[in-house]
């Protein structure tokens, strides 16, 4: 355990300006789609018009014979990979279903699934030649809806597929994959003992993650088989992992260089494109580019599950709540695989409760393959539990947030999924949501007020990084996780908090695969907490080395040097003998002292310290049209430390905004043929800056004795409250509960001339 | 395929090029010309990573034909800053922590940059309106109107 004491420091906590920011407001930095390999082609793919389908036969002979086309590949180019679960990037993967998924076999599953891909001289040759390939489908009924799916006369995906999780082996496949169950205490006690009871069920879309940077890659295969590979991608080693297994290589013959990833959020945690175009590379003997465009990136890359959430809660009239159930349904899309386990795990962490259930069920669908996205499962569960928790608080006549602290979980407190919590903030930032100014705000008229929380695990994991001292005292710092945002900052003022120099003397780079240590990916909230862990670890070592080098020098013991200030004092008995020694003056000295001071950490971190968040927001909800504008938010987080408050509150505040077009406009619209009707920025509406008011953050610290300086992961516990929030405040403002996401105009609208309280109804 | 000879100024530079019919402009800045800091995230004109200044007005480069950039004057994010100064956009971008991923960032500081051009003093109403062409996943937006309107106050000559 580290002491962790909220004392001033020096650099951690300041707000310096990110060493790769310069990069990025001058458009040098190097994205995926901006690396270039001398004498690259470009690649394209053939996706798949229909929802599910077998494929008959693929004619790519027109492709092949096209001036400039370099090479064509299909299923027949990859190895059949055998079942076997993976577990490299965010969440629960097979590796012959991510083959299939990479490269349909057999079947297509989705519309915009990829039967096939080309490269050629230029992208019009490329996108030519693959409008070209001729493939010959058997249309096969289809498949969207959980509900719909998991039924016994649905149109079955995979005929291998059997229930698991439940008490008899089922005999017969199905397109759920897989059962799971909570359960503490009793259930039928705690609800005989309730004075008031709420039951509803609620339903989400599925929604994407849509990074702005669409995915792109270039891949060279050499002669040798040595390949090299610069992508955008949210886990350079992921990316790596992946490729070798899918192409059968071994890893040490695989490069990959992370180039600036365009955000992620969980999307870029698999591998799309990669193989594809080491595939292609292969056959054509020259390095391929591919990119795809965003209508790929909807149709073709993981969204997140869209769920339905039955969900039961009593108290008594005190505001005690005596039992929680829940019984959810999520889309995997075409392979199982749905955060289900973790939408159980989290929805009611945020009470103390005696008992308690969850149920959920894995269900495969006529969609893309879901990937994480942040707080992958939570928010879909969250949702209907933080829904009811505030009809309950209305109906035993409670404020939200009161009902929340009675009933919150604290240091002790044992959740549902097992671990007892430590060093939690949950009550802390409930107050501070509380006593934050924007709740004396008076409400006017078609407005109301909504409280959510949330909660995430948080990981930590393996994480590597090393640090080098160079020859005039300054630092390189090696780590090994992709900077989705501001991470760099953050690694850097930690190493040069501990040795005492200057922010800017550090300079943090994200190493490939061949020069660092293996990393996990940028995911789970985990780099600030793991990698800087590791961070810590290398410079402490630095600071040993650069000790014992004074101590040399000085011909004293080692024990006998206190570093501080960026620099070494002679202590106790030898006090004031020598004059201190800079990091400057040790470095000039290395090569006569011991050579070159550098060290390196590889760590597996543990006890990351969960997030929780409390979101209020205040909205205007328009009768006529169904729009609601938000007014006000407040975001309070316990963050445990904030390394650099900037980004701290930035996650907090992109989160937010991702949960309110979740809430409000974000869906995969399919039509009747089961293909995405809005596979473009138009018609997949997200927030944009004139939807939004200013995102007010509170920064609770309750730091995490488990890292150096207390912190915990920050990145995804925003995304959990702010859909409950905005339902609770539009019932708020019109006494209307809004149990399916999104609350877009025409939904709500209808909602309101239902219940009578139309702009209709007032006009009649 | 024919190609079209386009002759037009890039960053205040004679630029000469080559490009097929349907190549957009984002494209031949992109592709042909090495000028990636202009991002296409959709190619539909919906997300304003491609924006650039053309005679003047803010465009998307990936809704442009490279043909159609003859005779004019473009102004990409790689000729916002001077070889030693960055623009106050830019400079404010980086104080406020107003990117996070950085790949909207291009095309948001050139989107700035034409507003504050013709309005140096926007409500935080018009400035959002005005960016509301531009997307960026990452931030909520917030810390992106800090700093615009503190680059607007910079370019105002008050001190910020």
């Amino acid at each position: 355990m580290n002491d962790v004491t909220l004392r001033e420091l020096r650099v951690v906590g300041t707000r310096p300006v990110r060493p790769d920011g310069v990069d990025k407001v001058v458009g040098r930095a190097m994205f995926g789609g901006d690396a270039v390999m001398p004498g690259m082609i470009f690649g394209a793919t053939v996706r798949s018009p229909h929802a599910h389908a077998r494929i008959k036969k693929i004619d790519t002979s027109k492709a092949e014979a096209m001036k400039g086309v370099k090479a064509v590949v299909t299923s027949a180019d990859f190895p059949d990979i055998p079942s076997e679960e993976a577990f490299v990037g965010e969440g629960p993967m097979n590796f012959r279903d991510l083959s299939r998924n990479l490269m349909a076999r057999d079947k297509v599953l989705y519309d915009g699934h990829v039967v096939a891909a080309v490269a050629a001289t230029s992208n019009s040759i490329a996108r030519a030649a693959a409008e070209s390939i001729e493939v010959e489908y058997e249309v096969l009924p289809h498949v969207i809806d959980e509900i719909e799916a998991a039924k016994g006369d649905a149109p079955l995906l995979h005929e291998d597929l059997f229930t698991s999780g439940l008490e008899t082996k089922p005999s017969t496949p199905s397109n759920v994959a897989k059962r799971i169950e909570f359960v503490k205490g009793d259930l039928e006690a705690g609800f005989a003992a309730a004075d008031k009871i709420v039951e509803r069920t609620y339903k989400t879309a599925p929604v994407h993650q849509a990074y702005i940077e669409p995915h792109a890659c270039v891949a060279a295969y050499n002669a040798d088989g040595q390949c090299q590979v610069i992508c955008s991608s949210q886990g350079q080693f992921m990316v790596r992992a992946y490729c070798a297994k899918l192409l059968g290589l071994d890893i040490s013959e695989i490069r990959v260089t992370p180039a600036e990833i365009g955000g992620g959020f969980g999307g870029k945690t698999l591998v799309y494109l990669e193989p594809l175009a080491l595939a292609l590379s292969k056959k054509a003997g020259r390095p391929v580019r591919m990119i795809m465009d965003r209508t790929e990136v909807f149709r073709g890359t993981g969204p997140t599950s869209g769920g339905t959430v039955k969900v039961k809660i009593g108290a008594k009239m005190d505001g005690t709540i005596t039992a929680a159930d829940a019984e959810m349904y999520f889309q995997a899309g075409a392979y199982p695989g749905s955060p289900v386990q973790p939408g159980c795990m989290t929805c009611f962490a945020m009470y103390d409760l005696e008992n308690a259930r969850t149920i959920g069920f894995d269900v495969v669908s006529n969609r893309p393959k879901v990937a994480a996205y942040r707080a992958p499962g939570a928010p879909i569960s969250t949702f209907a539990t933080e829904s009811a928790i505030d009809e309950l608080a209305r109906e035993i006549g409670m404020d939200p947030i009161d009902f929340r602290l009675k009933n919150a979980a604290k240091d002790g407190t044992k959740a549902l999924y097992g671990p007892t919590f430590q060093n939690i903030g949950l009550i802390q930032t409930l107050e501070a949501a509380k006593n934050h100014p924007n709740l004396k705000e008076k409400l006017g008229p078609d407005q109301g007020r909504g409280v959510a929380s949330g909660f995430w695990f948080n990981i930590g994991g393996e994480s590597s990084a090393s640090l080098n001292i160079n020859e005039d005292g300054t630092a390189v710092l090696v780590s090994g996780s992709p900077d989705i945002g501001g991470s760099r900052a953050s690694m850097a003022m930690m190493a040069s908090e501990i040795l005492g120099i200057d922010v800017s003397r550090v300079r943090p780079i994200v190493g490939d695969t061949s020069s660092v240590g293996f990393t996990h990916l940028t995911g789970g909230s985990r780099v600030t907490f793991a990698t800087g862990t590791a961070v810590c670890e290398a410079t402490e070592e630095v600071v040993k080395i650069l000790k014992g080098r004074a101590a040399k020098i000085w011909e004293i013991d080692e024990e006998a040097v206190e570093w501080r200030e960026g620099h070494a004092y002679p202590a106790g008995d030898n006090a004031g003998k020598f004059e201190p020694l800079s990091l400057a003056d040790l470095a000039a000295k290395a090569a006569r002292t011991g050579g070159p001071i550098a060290a390196k950490a590889s760590v597996n971190a543990q006890g990351a310290g969960p997030g929780w968040g409390v979101h209020v927001v205040d909205v205007e909800v328009d009768r006529e049209t169904g729009h609601v504008k938000i007014l006000r938010y407040t975001a309070a987080q316990d963050v445990g430390r904030a390394i650099h408050p900037s980004y701290v509150e930035g996650q907090i505040q992109g989160g937010a905004v991702q949960g309110i077009g979740w809430a409000l406009n974000e869906e995969y619209i399919y039509d009747k043929n089961g293909r995405l009707d809005n596979a473009g920025f138009l018609d997949y509406r997200v927030p944009v800056a004139s939807d939004l008011p200013k995102i007010d953050t509170v920064m609770i610290e309750v730091p995490n004795p488990r890292h150096p300086f207390g912190a915990k992961g920050v990145g995804e516990v925003p995304i959990v409250p702010p859909m409950a929030a905005i339902a609770n405040a539009i019932y708020d403002a019109t006494g209307v509960r809004m149990t399916s996401l999104p609350m877009s105009p025409p939904k709500l609208r209808a909602a309101l001339d239902a219940a009578g309280v139309g702009a209709k109804v007032a006009a009649e | 395929m024919a190609k079209t000879h386009v002759t037009c100024t890039i960053n205040g530079e004679e630029v000469e090029y080559l490009c097929e019919p349907q190549q957009t402009l984002l494209d031949v800045l992109r592709d042909d010309l090495g000028l990636t800091g202009s991002k296409e995230g959709c190619g539909s004109g919906d997300c304003g990573a491609c924006s650039v200044i053309a005679d003047g007005s803010l465009v998307c480069s990936c809704l442009m034909f490279g043909s159609e950039a003859d005779g004019m004057e473009i102004t990409t994010i790689e000729g916002i800053a001077t070889a030693d100064k960055l623009h106050p956009v830019q400079e404010q971008f980086l104080k406020h922590a107003a990117l996070q991923c950085g790949f909207c960032t291009p095309g948001l500081i050139v989107a700035t940059k034409a507003l504050l051009d013709k309005h140096p003093n926007p409500t935080d109403e018009e400035a959002r309106y005005w960016l509301a062409g531009n997307l960026c996943r990452c931030t909520g937006y917030d810390k992106i109107m800090n700093a615009v309107h503190a680059a607007a106050a910079q370019i105002r000559g008050e001190t910020v």
